[in-house]
């Protein structure tokens, strides 16, 4: 099924341009004027905090939420106007579990290579073998109503290869597996992409977008802020290192505190995060161009104002620096 | 494959997967279709008349209306039952929502299968009927086709009744709802008693015009009441059976896959 994009080899696999998905009754744009493009054999990561609006976009890319504005072309062909002509080429692993749960488990599978007009002998072969590979064989002919959270993840990744998509949709495929399945997991995303498959994935975990993605698109309150490798969003921060202080102290200290600190020689920015739980420990993050310098005045800056130090470090950027540096939130709540 | 090749393929293995499913709950399937016409064909039918609170023809009068509303009812909610799981929070119908075929294909196949499970309910009471009512069965047999045709019509209006109410009727009202719409339904139907004989409550008999069981029930007892002494049971011109019936269908069918569509997509 792959005719319509052989035709045009050097079409990207996804693009998308000024989308706006904007829920009837709702105040704001759950997609807000998004636009991107996923090369054809990319895994591409689609990071974001709860809400960002990462199902919305799947939604859009995979026919079931039709866009307010903007247009959405996957393997060449606009997904609001022709879906018909998109569904053969994709495939979704949705972030809750929609099994038919009136089938066996085997049958999820047989059935849905049916949907897609996979010949009988193909379909059971291929069923069986899927199950198998992700550990399901000893318990195929039970009811889907038995199967756990994270069986049922690895059955619906399972279903999204039954017809060999070009494009597969991963919603946060990793969310209810454990550490040995999710490694299991990547794996086997990598298998797929070294196979051509363009993959498409959202996430909250930073790791797993950096392990791996080609490109990540960091997206909050329906906006892509970034869209870049993962090297070149590391890049954003400016010096490349970060040095994260931890004080402790009374909660009113953290304004004189943060000013301080964003007055020292070589400091460009300062983002204060504190935690909910405990209002006395205080996190600062200071950007400057090289981190040793500043670690002697920061400690002072902090002591003078008449707080504890908890911990001092330099950190290499991670993404999930990038994502504070980016929204001066945290994206694990 | 062409895509018109992909979709009856897809078509047809989503109409397998009903079968698969309903297969399974069989017993469910029955019991839910055919308790009640069990009963009223033995209260009415067999009680009724032995204790001569109704004469001895009532058996038959009532049969072909209990043929109709068992056909109907099964249909409907072969439909609309089914669509609550499928739309449900865990949206299991997503997975043929994908497949390569028209949104409304998927819900023309749960007309089609609900007919289908109308069509089959409603055959059913026929051996039943002959089993309860024992002498009192009469069905004539020179209007075969007619009664055929009407099976098939009865359950299609009801499989199309249960995609629009399963469609437009949100989740936490169906029970609610199926009250306040299946009582009026049932009892404005016609089922247990001729059209004709409401002559003297005029505005009642002009109201159960309006219910598409009405039409159902009348032409199934044209299709089957024998003459009494030489006499036809009066019905309603199936003419206007037919046109009643064929509206009724091809309103309910545009509105309901259209309010199908509108419940799948956001
Ligand atoms: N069917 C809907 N009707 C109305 N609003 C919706 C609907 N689905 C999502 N939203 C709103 O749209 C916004 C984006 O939601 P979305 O599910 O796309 O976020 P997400 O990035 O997938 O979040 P999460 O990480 O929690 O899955 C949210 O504000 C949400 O409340
Ligand atoms: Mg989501």
């Amino acid at each position: 099924m792959v005719q319509e994009i052989d035709r045009m080899p050097d079409l990207p696999a996804i693009v998308v341009s000024d989308l706006v998905k904007r829920y009837p009754q709702s105040a704001a744009n759950a997609v807000d004027r998004v636009s991107f493009h996923v090369a054809r054999g990319e895994i591409f990561g689609l990071l974001g905090p709860n809400g960002a609006g990462k199902t919305t976009t799947i939604g859009v890319l995979t026919t079931f939420v039709i866009p307010t504005a903007g247009t959405a072309i996957v393997a060449g062909i606009d997904v609001a106007r022709r879906p018909l002509g998109v569904k053969p080429h994709i495939a979704v692993v949705p972030q809750l579990s929609n099994l038919d749960r009136g089938l066996t488990v085997r049958e999820v599978l047989t059935f849905h290579g049916a949907y897609f007009g996979v010949p009988r002998k193909v379909r059971e072969a291929r069923a069986d073998k899927l199950l198998d590979e992700l550990g399901l064989g000893n318990r195929k002919h039970e009811s889907v109503k038995r199967y756990s959270g994270g069986m049922s993840q690895r059955l619906m990744i399972a279903r999204a290869l039954m017809h060999e998509p070009d494009v597969l949709f991963l919603d946060e495929p990793t969310n209810n597996l454990d550490p040995q399945t999710r490694l299991y997991l990547w794996d086997r995303i990598r298998e797929l992409h070294s196979s051509g498959v363009t993959i498409f994935l959202s996430t909250h975990d930073m790791e797993e977008a950096d392990r791996l993605c080609d490109r990540i698109a960091i997206m909050d309150h329906g906006k892509i802020l970034v869209n870049d490798t993962p090297a070149g969003l590391k890049k954003l921060i400016a010096g490349g290192t970060v040095l994260r202080v931890e004080a402790w102290g009374p909660p009113c200290l953290g304004e004189s505190i943060r000013c301080a600190l964003a007055a020292l020689c070589g400091v460009t920015r300062v983002d204060a995060s504190d935690n909910s739980e405990e209002p006395r420990a205080m996190t600062f993050r200071l950007y400057s161009d090289a981190a040793a310098p500043v670690i002697g005045p920061a400690a002072q800056a902090v002591l003078s104002a008449g707080a504890e130090i908890r911990d001092l470090s330099v950190r290499q950027p991670t993404l999930e620096e990038v994502f504070i540096f980016l929204t001066g939130r945290n994206l694990r709540k | 494959m062409s895509r018109i090749r992909l979709a009856i393929r897809a078509f047809v293995a989503i109409f397998r997967r009903d079968l698969t499913v309903t297969g399974r709950e069989f017993v469910r399937f029955f019991l839910q279709a055919l308790v009640q016409p069990l009963f009223f064909l033995f209260i009415f039918g067999k009680v009724l008349p032995s204790i001569r609170l109704a004469s001895a023809n009532f058996g038959f009068l009532m049969l072909p209306g209990i043929v109709a509303l068992t056909g109907l009812v099964s249909a409907m909610q072969g439909v609309s039952l089914h669509l609550v799981v499928d739309l449900g929070y865990a949206r299991e119908i997503d997975d043929r929502l994908l497949s390569p075929l028209p949104i409304r294909w998927v819900g023309l196949e749960k007309i089609l299968f609900g007919a289908l499970r109308g069509v089959v309910a409603s055959s059913v009471i026929f051996p039943l009927g002959r089993l309860i009512l024992g002498s009192g069965y009469a069905v004539r047999t020179d209007r075969i086709a007619e009664i055929i045709g009407m099976i098939l019509l009865t359950a299609l209006v009801g499989a199309n009744l249960g995609l629009l109410m399963g469609t437009v009727i949100k989740p936490d009202q169906v029970s609610l709802m199926f009250t306040l719409i299946f009582t009026p339904l049932l009892f404005t139907g016609c089922t247990y008693y001729p059209w004709s004989s409401l002559d003297r409550i005029r505005w009642f008999q002009v109201a159960t015009l309006f219910n598409p069981l009405t039409y159902c029930a009348e032409g199934m007892r044209h299709a089957m009441v024998p003459p009494i002494g030489g006499r036809e049971l009066a019905t309603l011109n199936t003419t206007d059976i037919r046109v009643a019936l064929g509206v009724s269908v091809a309103v309910m069918l545009s509105l309901g896959t259209r309010s199908f569509r509108r419940r799948v997509l956001s």
